[in-house]
């Protein structure tokens, strides 16, 4: 068992855990931050995405003592001062959920994609998310969500 | 029919019985102040009882489905779960429409056994036909009600008042009640008959619209709580030790090193072994701590599944045909046209994302569990059975799930929970692993289908052999016209564990029937449209067929060896369905990948058409695993493939471009919609498949990754 202070959408949290315990497990299961998914613990599925000095990883993969010095930033950080990301509000209005499970992980994903290119083509919105599974097969509706909020960051940008 | 409840629900569901009903003063005391409404004797569930459930009777005399209260807000409570299907917003839809009141007036309660109505489950696509009128005829008696109490209060002719956004009105005056005021501090219990005048879906003002996804919000800012995030006070996390392979029997074990961890208790009661721990991962460090041996006794796999499947018949099942009709091997012997064909379907997993998972708390004698079910009630009446409680002292709770696609029937990880938590003497949460839900769980049904079909040179069917060994009746008998027919579903054991699935044994029947009905086209040297068109009666059937053809531009749609196109269908659950699909075969005639699909559509009248298209959208993603790539592998009582690495399901860049044409039929009922769609996709495809090869696929993945020992090999990879 070891202390950890984490800064987690920019608070800072303290935990004890094990150094190799997943991150995941920390922010579920110590800090009560539910939103981030457990789909495989194997870093198949996507569900567990978290931003980590905003690049996207797998939290069920990256030891708490890897995420100990970085700026973690989970689903429930992506909402700035209760107005969702233009990821967010495209995913909800282009409805691109179904169970809604995979959702966290796939904003997530997003989020990290939308930063390093403003406005994707089709295959880097395709290779970017790979990684993620949703099950629901909800896959072109993600499309033109990520789609959108590309278009939203964009026009918001050039206000 | 018989058959068919033995597949959705194995193992057989141990606690459908009679004490199922709940407790009157229990809902009474729930719903303290308002209008409760009950229904005696619901249609929709007469015609569900006795005939699907061998005799057992559902209940009759209690159900209060709707409470408004004082400050309007309404609760509408139903057994049935919200998996992402939708239904959270179509009934509430549904409701609205018939109460008069706005669509956010309305709150869901849904698969609480302590507060809705007893319930079977969600599964077989019965949602929209039963639980959507049931809940719209008491919304109906209740907007009537209170139009006779306000009349009341104004000593006014009822006929003479409307109800619109929540109040009622009187025209002449413009005075107005809400609600809310007139249930105010009154308990008003009525019976009524089941039959309520509703709206006709061609005056639908809410139903039929695309109101948004209910509570959509919470999705998209993880606030949503699935079951695998409730927590508890002073919750524990528990995990069970699994044996390493089916019908194992445990030959040693030694739990010391476990039991030495600070804070972990391990349980072991006789074949059940699992650990408590105050942390999730010491729970797995737990577990890993424990030195267990197994004897696994050998067991049928992959290799000679389907020989296995042909020649081992389940005990005393029932030997008639589902179709019989006319002399099949006279008019076989004199078709001008024949084809005879074997079928191949895998077992495969439901691999839902969100695994299944428990929460389990004793307070002073009584149970609560929160679990991701497609059965509350039936999860309950496992827990009453396993820990001898009276069903009062059992409350499932079913917050909306990660998903199952009829993977979460059972009570499993609920029951574990409950073990560990009662042992513990706290709250324990058990949240399976990947590998435990593609090993522990269960499967689709693997099957062998055998057809031999005969045709006059014309192209008119005169002959239909159709059996299916283990997959199931579902959508066995053909749609087409056919004089002479023999149609059998042999029930078989199984090697593994199987049970209900979406679309479970309609997406094998129809891919061999679609697949044979596309040979015999192409013997007869007939279009595949054509060929089907020309023995369709149901106008249902041909008009999607016809839409599907229309938008995908089949006419024009001629294959080359690089491009291929195809087409399939049939109907299910009142659902109707056409699929075609254009695919890609590499240069070198090796891979496969599916460029478009276009996809038409009529179940009914359309209750919310987005929700519809997303449904549709996404049955056809899936059903593109279970065609191309989706399947189990196993041998000596192991799953080899446990993990999403080896088990591939799809993925972004397997999805097509997806076009979907909806056949809105205001004058029908409305049908289910979430498992239909899925079954015209791999016959589709498979068919793709041979007009651009010529190469006849006829097994089930059809393209999977890498050959596997036990497995006909394919010559194409996906």
């Amino acid at each position: 068992m070891a202390e950890f202070v984490l800064n987690v959408n920019g608070a800072h949290l303290r935990t004890t855990a094990p150094p190799e315990e997943p991150l995941l497990s920390v922010l579920r299961n110590r800090l009560n931050l539910t939103g981030t998914k457990f789909g495989c613990g194997e870093g198949q599925c996507g569900a567990c995405t978290v931003l980590l000095d905003g690049r996207a990883v797998r939290s069920c993969l990256t030891p708490v003592s890897a995420a100990a010095n970085t700026k973690i930033v989970t689903i429930e950080g992506v909402e700035q001062n209760g107005a969702l990301s233009p990821v967010q509000q495209a995913f909800l209005e282009e409805g691109a959920f179904q169970c809604g499970y995979c959702t966290s992980g796939m904003i997530v994903s997003a989020t990290a994609l939308l930063h390093q290119h403003a406005d994707p083509s089709q295959d880097q919105i395709i290779q970017a998310m790979e990684g993620n599974i949703c099950r629901c097969g909800t896959y072109p509706r993600i499309l033109e969500a990520i789609k959108r909020a590309s278009r939203m960051q964009t026009a918001g940008a050039s206000r | 029919m018989k058959l068919l409840v033995s597949a959705l629900l194995d193992p057989p569901a141990p606690g459908i019985h009679a004490g199922s009903q709940i407790d009157r003063r229990d809902f009474l005391r729930v719903l303290a102040g308002g209008l409760l409404i009950c229904l005696r004797e619901p249609s929709a569930w007469a015609q569900e009882s006795g005939r699907a459930f061998g005799g057992h009777e559902l209940p009759k005399d209690i159900s209060a489905w709707l409470h408004i209260a004082a400050d309007g807000q309404i609760k509408v409570f139903t057994g049935k779960v919200e998996v992402g299907q939708n239904i959270r917003t179509s009934l509430a839809q549904q409701v609205a429409e018939e109460l008069h009141v706005p669509f956010d007036a309305i709150t869901m309660v849904m698969g609480d056994t302590d507060l809705v109505p007893w319930d079977m489950g969600t599964f077989g696509s019965r949602t929209t036909p039963t639980m959507g009128p049931q809940l719209r005829t008491m919304a109906a008696a209740a907007r009537r009600m209170l139009i006779e109490m306000a009349a009341q209060r104004w000593n006014l002719d009822p006929a003479t008042l409307t109800a619109a956004d929540g109040e009622v009105i009187d025209p002449k005056t413009t005075r107005s009640f809400t609600y809310g005021a007139l249930t105010r501090g009154e308990k008003l219990v009525k019976v009524v008959s089941a039959d309520e005048a509703l709206a006709p879906a061609a005056n639908w003002k809410i139903a039929g619209t695309a109101v948004p996804k209910a509570e959509g919000r919470d999705f998209v800012t993880g606030k949503h709580q699935y079951p695998s995030d409730i927590t508890r006070p002073e919750m524990q996390f528990g995990a069970v030790l699994r044996a390493d392979g089916f019908n194992a029997t445990l030959a040693s074990i030694d739990t010391a090193a476990a039991e030495k961890l600070p804070g972990v208790k391990v349980v072991h009661d006789g074949d059940f072994i699992g650990v408590v721990a105050p942390d999730a991962f010491g729970a797995q460090r737990a577990l890993e701590a424990i030195q267990a041996k197994w004897t696994v006794p050998p067991q049928p796999g992959n290799q000679g599944l389907f020989e296995y499947l042909k020649n081992n018949p389940e005990a005393g099942q029932d030997d008639h045909p589902q179709h019989a009709a006319g002399s099949v091997p006279e008019a076989f012997a004199s078709a001008d046209v024949k084809l005879e064909q074997l079928y191949e379907i895998a077992y495969i997993a439901h691999a839902p994302l969100e695994p299944r998972a428990a929460v389990a708390e004793w307070n002073s004698g009584k149970l609560t569990v929160w679990t991701g079910t497609q059965r509350p009630f039936g999860v309950r009446d496992e827990l009453v059975q396993a820990f001898h409680l009276s069903p009062d002292q059992v409350r499932v709770i079913q917050p909306d799930m990660g998903s199952g696609y009829g993977g979460k029937h059972t009570g499993d990880a609920a029951i574990e929970a409950a073990r560990l938590a009662k042992a513990a003497g706290k709250p324990v949460k058990v949240v399976w692993t990947r590998s435990e839900e593609f090993t522990w769980a269960y499967f689709r049904p693997a099957g062998l289908i055998e057809i031999r079909a005969g045709a006059r040179r014309d192209g008119t069917l005169v002959a239909w052999e159709h059996h299916n060994y283990n997959s199931g009746p579902a959508a066995i008998g053909t749609p087409y016209n056919v004089a002479n027919q023999l149609i059998q579903f042999h029930a078989t054991k199984s090697p593994l564990r199987q049970g209900s699935y979406r679309g479970l044994a309609s997406t094998a029947n129809h891919f061999a029937r679609e697949s044979h009905m596309d040979g015999m086209a192409h013997a007869a040297a007939i279009d595949p449209l054509e060929f089907r068109l020309k023995n369709i009666t149901d106008p249902r059937l041909r008009a999607v067929f016809e839409a599907a053809a229309e938008k995908f531009d089949w006419s024009r749609s001629k294959a080359t060896p690089a491009l291929g196109y195809g087409i399939g269908g049939g109907l299910d659950k009142g659902g109707y369905v056409a699929t075609c699909a254009e695919v890609e075969i590499d240069s070198a005639g090796k891979r496969v990948r599916i460029r478009r699909v276009v996809q038409a559509w009529d179940c009914g009248a359309v209750i919310n058409p987005d929700g519809l298209r997303n449904q549709l959208s996404g049955a056809i993603v899936m059903g593109i695993g279970g065609a191309l790539f989706e399947r189990i592998l196993f041998a000596d009582g192991r799953i080899l493939n446990p993990h999403f690495a080896e088990y591939r399901v799809p993925r972004f860049s397997d999805t097509p471009q997806i076009e979907i044409v909806l056949i809105d039929r205001k004058d029908l009922p409305s049908a289910g919609a979430g498992e239909t769609g899925l079954v015209g996709l791999a016959p589709a495809v498979g068919n793709a498949i041979f007009s651009a090869t010529g190469t006849r696929l006829v097994n089930l993945p059809m393209a999977p990754q890498a050959h596997s020992p036990g497995e006909s090999d394919s010559p194409l990879r996906s």
